[in-house]
This record gives C-alpha cells, sequence and structure tokens, in this order.
C-alpha cells in the first residue's frame, strides 16, 4: 500500500516537489501508512497563480518550466512585460492583467511549489 | 438505493483504495462529500485538485477515454493522429480519484443527490457540474443526428473527426468544403476558423484545385483580422469567408441534396461540416440549472449557479462572462472552483479570483496565432480586465508565428499533464 501510493505520487514531478516543500509546510501532519500527502499547497494560493499551470509544467517545453527559477526571477520577469520592456509574446498581455503585488504573490508561490529560494 | 463503494462494476479499484481508512488525509474537511459530474478539462481538473485537497469526491464519467477537441483540427488536416487526442482516467484513479463509471441522470436539488444512469444515487455537500456541451439537432431544419452522418459536425472529438477525416481524404481534387459557422455562443471561438486554415494546408498540399467556403451567422469572429490576413497570405483565394450580412447564415440543411441553404442562395458541398448551434450538456438543462439561454448563470466567485446554492458549475456549461469556452478556460476555472468549494467547506469565504485565457490557432502547422485575456469579477460576471489581453501583433515576421506554433503545441502538452498525465 505505501509503496502503491508513494507511486502515486511519484507520477508527476511536480506533485512530488510540491509535496515536499510547500504543501508538507502547510500540512499539519505527516498522514498516516506513510502515504506522501497530496499538493494542498493550491488551496492557499493567490488570485491567479493555479492558471499559469495551463502552460508552466513540471518539464520545461517550448514555453519555460517555472520549477528553477526563484521568486525575484519570476516577478522581475513579470514586471518586464508588464511594463513593456521585453520582447512581447504572450506573457506581455497576461503580466498586464496584475497589479505589481499581484504579480509577486504569484511568484512567491509559484517558487514555493518547486522548492527554489525565494 | 445508496452507492457504495462496494459496487465495483461501477467505482474503479482507486475508489475502494480512496475509502481506506490509512489513507486519511491531514487537514481534510470533515467527511463532506463533492461530486463532480464530467470528466472533461473542467471535471477532471476539478477532481483531482479537491483530492489533492483532501476532498471526498467522487467524478462521474461514464466513457473510459476522454478525447481532445483541442489539435482535433489538426488531425481532420492528416497532421495528427486520433490516438495522440486520446487520454485515460487511469493517473486520477491511482492518486485515488474515486471514478463512477456511468452517466449521471439526474439531479435532486433538495435533496441534494445524483441519480446515476444504472440506478444507485450519491449523495453531495456540494455539486460540481461539467457536463460540456450539447449539440443542438433542434435548431437548424434539416440537421438531425441522421444528417450529421454526412455533414459531421466533428464538434466533439472522436468518430465524427474520423468520418470528416475520411471525407477529405475522398474528396477530388477540385472539390469544395463547406463549413457552417454558428451565432454566438459556442465552444471554442477560434475553432470554426482554424478549422477552416488546416483544412486549407490539408488542400492546397494535396489538392490545389480545391475551394473552403465558410458560411457564417455572426459579422465577426475571433483573431478576424489575423485569420484574414494569413489565408491571403498562404491560401490565396483558396478561402472564402461569408458573414451575416453577406448572407452567410445558414438557414436549413438539405443532406440529402448535399446542400447548405443561405438566406441567399444554396451551396452544394462535396464534403459538408455543420458546426451547429449548442447550450450546456444535457444533465444542465434537464435539471433545470441552466437559463432560457441554454447555458449556466454563476458567481465569478464561487461558480455556484445563480439561485442554486451547493451547485458549482464550470467549464463550457458556465456562462463566465467574457471568459471563452475553451479547454484552458476550464481548466483555470476548475482549479479557482475546487479552491472556492475546499475553503466553503472549511466555513471559509472563497477568495476573489483571477482567471486567464489563452488560446492558440494553429493557420499551417508552424503559423500560430493567440488571444490571451485576463478575467476578475466585477459587476456579478467574470469581466475582462482592462489592458490586459488581446491578439498576436499583425504583421509579425514568420519567425513569430513559428514560435507561437510551438507555444501551441506546448500548451497542449502541459494542459493534458495537469489535467489526465
Ligand atoms: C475543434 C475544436 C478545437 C478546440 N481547440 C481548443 C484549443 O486549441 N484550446 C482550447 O483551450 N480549447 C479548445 N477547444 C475547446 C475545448 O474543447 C472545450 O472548451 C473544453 O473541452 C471544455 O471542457 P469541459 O470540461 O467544459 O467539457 P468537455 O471537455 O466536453 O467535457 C465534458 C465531459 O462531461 C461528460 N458528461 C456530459 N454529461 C454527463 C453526464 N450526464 N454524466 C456524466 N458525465 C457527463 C462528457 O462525457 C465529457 O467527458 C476546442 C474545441 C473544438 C471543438
Amino acid at each position: 500500500m505505501a509503496t502503491r501510493a508513494f507511486k502515486v505520487i511519484g507520477v508527476s514531478a511536480w506533485v512530488a516537489l510540491s509535496s515536499m516543500t510547500g504543501a508538507l509546510a502547510q500540512t499539519q501532519a505527516a498522514p498516516a501508512s506513510g502515504a506522501a500527502a497530496p499538493s494542498q499547497a493550491f488551496v492557499a494560493s493567490p488570485p491567479g497563480a493555479t492558471a499559469c499551470l495551463g502552460c508552466h509544467g513540471p518539464e520545461a517545453t517550448a514555453l519555460p518550466s517555472l520549477a528553477r527559477l526563484s521568486s525575484a526571477d519570476i516577478e522581475a520577469a513579470l514586471a518586464d512585460y508588464r511594463d513593456g520592456k521585453r520582447e512581447p509574446t504572450l506573457m506581455n498581455r497576461i503580466a498586464k492583467g496584475f497589479s505589481p503585488e499581484e504579480s509577486k504573490a504569484i511568484a512567491d508561490w509559484l517558487a514555493a511549489q518547486a522548492g527554489s529560494k525565494p | 438505493m445508496t452507492f457504495k463503494p462496494t459496487r465495483r462494476s461501477v467505482l474503479t479499484g482507486a475508489a475502494a483504495l480512496a475509502a481506506t481508512p490509512g489513507l486519511a488525509i491531514a487537514q481534510a474537511p470533515s467527511s463532506a462529500q463533492v461530486v463532480v459530474i464530467g470528466g472533461g478539462f473542467a471535471g477532471a481538473t476539478c477532481a483531482r485538485y479537491l483530492h489533492r485537497a483532501g476532498v471526498k469526491v467522487t467524478l462521474v464519467e461514464p466513457s473510459a477515454q476522454y478525447i481532445s477537441c483541442p489539435f482535433s483540427n489538426a488531425v481532420l488536416a492528416g497532421l495528427r493522429d486520433l490516438k495522440d487526442q486520446t487520454f485515460t482516467y487511469d493517473a486520477l484513479a491511482r492518486e485515488g480519484v474515486a471514478i463512477a463509471r456511468v452517466e449521471a441522470a439526474a439531479i435532486d436539488r433538495d435533496a441534494r443527490r445524483v441519480t446515476l444512469s444504472d440506478g444507485a444515487t450519491l449523495a453531495y455537500d456540494r455539486l460540481v457540474l461539467a457536463p460540456g456541451i450539447d449539440l443542438r439537432f433542434d435548431a437548424l431544419p434539416g440537421y438531425d443526428l441522421a444528417a450529421s452522418e454526412i455533414f459531421p459536425h466533428a464538434w466533439k472529438a472522436g468518430a465524427q473527426t474520423t468520418l470528416l477525416r475520411r471525407q477529405l481524404e475522398a474528396m477530388a481534387d477540385g472539390g469544395t468544403v463547406v463549413i457552417s459557422a454558428p451565432a454566438n455562443l459556442f465552444r471554442c471561438p477560434p475553432g470554426p476558423y482554424e478549422r477552416a486554415s488546416l483544412i486549407a494546408h490539408y488542400l492546397k498540399t494535396t489538392k490545389p484545385k480545391s475551394k473552403l467556403l465558410i458560411l457564417d451567422a455572426k459579422d465577426a469572429f475571433s483573431k478576424q483580422s489575423l485569420f484574414t490576413a494569413a489565408w491571403k497570405e498562404l491560401y490565396g483565394d483558396m478561402v472564402e469567408w461569408v458573414g451575416l450580412s453577406a448572407g452567410g447564415k445558414v438557414t436549413e440543411i438539405a443532406p440529402g441534396e448535399k446542400t447548405f441553404v443561405t438566406e441567399f442562395g444554396k451551396h452544394r458541398a462535396d464534403v459538408g461540416n455543420v458546426i451547429p448551434p449548442q447550450r450546456a450538456g444535457r444533465i444542465a438543462v434537464s435539471s433545470g440549472i441552466a437559463d432560457q439561454t441554454g447555458w449556466c448563470p454563476i458567481d465569478p466567485v464561487t461558480f455556484e449557479a445563480r439561485q442554486q446554492p451547493g451547485v458549482h458549475v464550470i467549464g463550457d456549461a458556465a456562462i463566465a462572462g467574457g471568459m471563452p469556452k475553451s479547454a484552458f478556460a476550464a481548466n483555470a476555472q476548475a482549479k479557482a472552483c475546487a479552491q472556492a468549494v475546499t475553503l466553503m467547506l472549511r466555513g471559509q469565504a472563497a477568495p476573489s479570483p483571477k482567471l486567464i485565457n489563452t488560446c492558440y490557432s494553429l493557420v499551417a502547422p508552424d503559423y500560430g496565432i493567440s488571444v490571451a485575456g485576463v478575467y476578475q469579477p466585477a459587476k456579478g460576471l467574470l469581466t475582462d480586465v482592462a489592458g490586459a489581453g488581446g491578439v498576436s501583433m499583425a504583421k509579425a515576421p514568420a519567425s513569430v508565428r513559428a514560435a507561437e506554433a510551438g507555444y501551441a503545441e506546448a500548451w497542449f502538452k502541459t494542459i493534458t499533464h495537469d489535467v489526465f498525465g
């Protein structure tokens, strides 16, 4: 049972990462029988953050994964897109929909999911 | 009759696993039950995230496989196999999401109970309704289920996609393909025009004397100027679009004569594709959750159906204000809804969400364009955030179009992994 539950979590690197960091920090007690906790981190995510995962997954594709970026990197990129300082792709159109405070909250949350330091 | 996890004919093994006490999850919000109806981009995402939050959830979905509409236009053009569009619920089941492999037949909102097509019932504290769309076979004279075997809709991916592909393959060079596009609201606003583009790509490369005619029940459509410019650039005179005021509205289908009838004339098609008017999936209509428009009005913070506390609606079935009926939107709504439902079950208020949508369209295999938007609740609706969103630049270099085509494929890979992977 425990092995099986472990494998379950292993199917998604993203889940595995988040359950090791942000989610586990939020979970009061480790679940019984050694099974890893499902990622609850999204329940406390700031507005807009989970939508990012539609394009930015655990692995880099033609779209970057955010897994190895720090909160500061993500925040800076969002600011540059918002202010038109980065070559417009699609992110400029999305970043303009978020205030600096909202962008920082999203950057912090995304970085925490991947386990990097803010 | 009550639904029990011992009904192995219906519940997968993982459901039994989920019922094992040893796997109780920290912070589980009491023993409240959530039922999710429909395992598409909206429902499968929502069930998966609710389960991760420690909520007891049962996903009701009759089909063992999910065939994705996004990228099915590439299947029509011979650029992709339908196999690559096909996903299963195995990963959800392995994670422990309980899945009832039947259709939801009725919803008793007073008793908070769903009756399944096999007669079993599921009690719920909160219900998430995500049944997608129903194609209306009563809205366009002559276009019924039988007619869709002659002029496929291919607006739900699967056998219909394969049928339309075969017809295109069988058509002789010099033939005419006719697509009829519906008035708003419908699934995937840029979809008919992406489809026209990729069929034109197929015709240009294999049957260059052919023609493609789009008969439209409206005068404007998503990413119109980008599509129109690209058609001219890539396909010359092959693609012709006739809007509402030029007589493009199809008023009748005569499948026997392989003809589309408009207000101003008749068009014979060698291959015809009718994208009929739509409404929310049948269960939303029969349970009285959809309004007279055929779609479900929702609260933009909780996704609860108007005047239906405890029933949340997400995905194509919902009236999501400015958000289009897209897989991206369905997935984003599902996660925000899972967050709201989890917090409400804990007796907390749902936070005011922000949502994002991005829809890519392929005009050719290496030519992508996009529309994006950011949304937040305003005046009771999910409303566009001013200053954000919009479409790809006009007159961009080929490298930008090629990059967006690459992003489209990357998006599909990532989102299907988020939902089914
Ligand atoms: C040709 C085409 C191209 C598209 N391209 C894109 C694209 O590039 N990008 C994009 O974002 N979107 C695209 N879309 C739109 C996208 O397919 C839809 O917006 C998306 O599928 C909506 O998800 P949903 O979960 O609401 O509905 P669906 O995906 O239709 O899922 C509904 C599910 O509910 C189940 N169901 C229905 N009734 C019941 C019941 N009574 N009981 C139990 N289960 C039930 C069904 O079996 C189905 O599995 C495209 C659509 C088309 C047609």
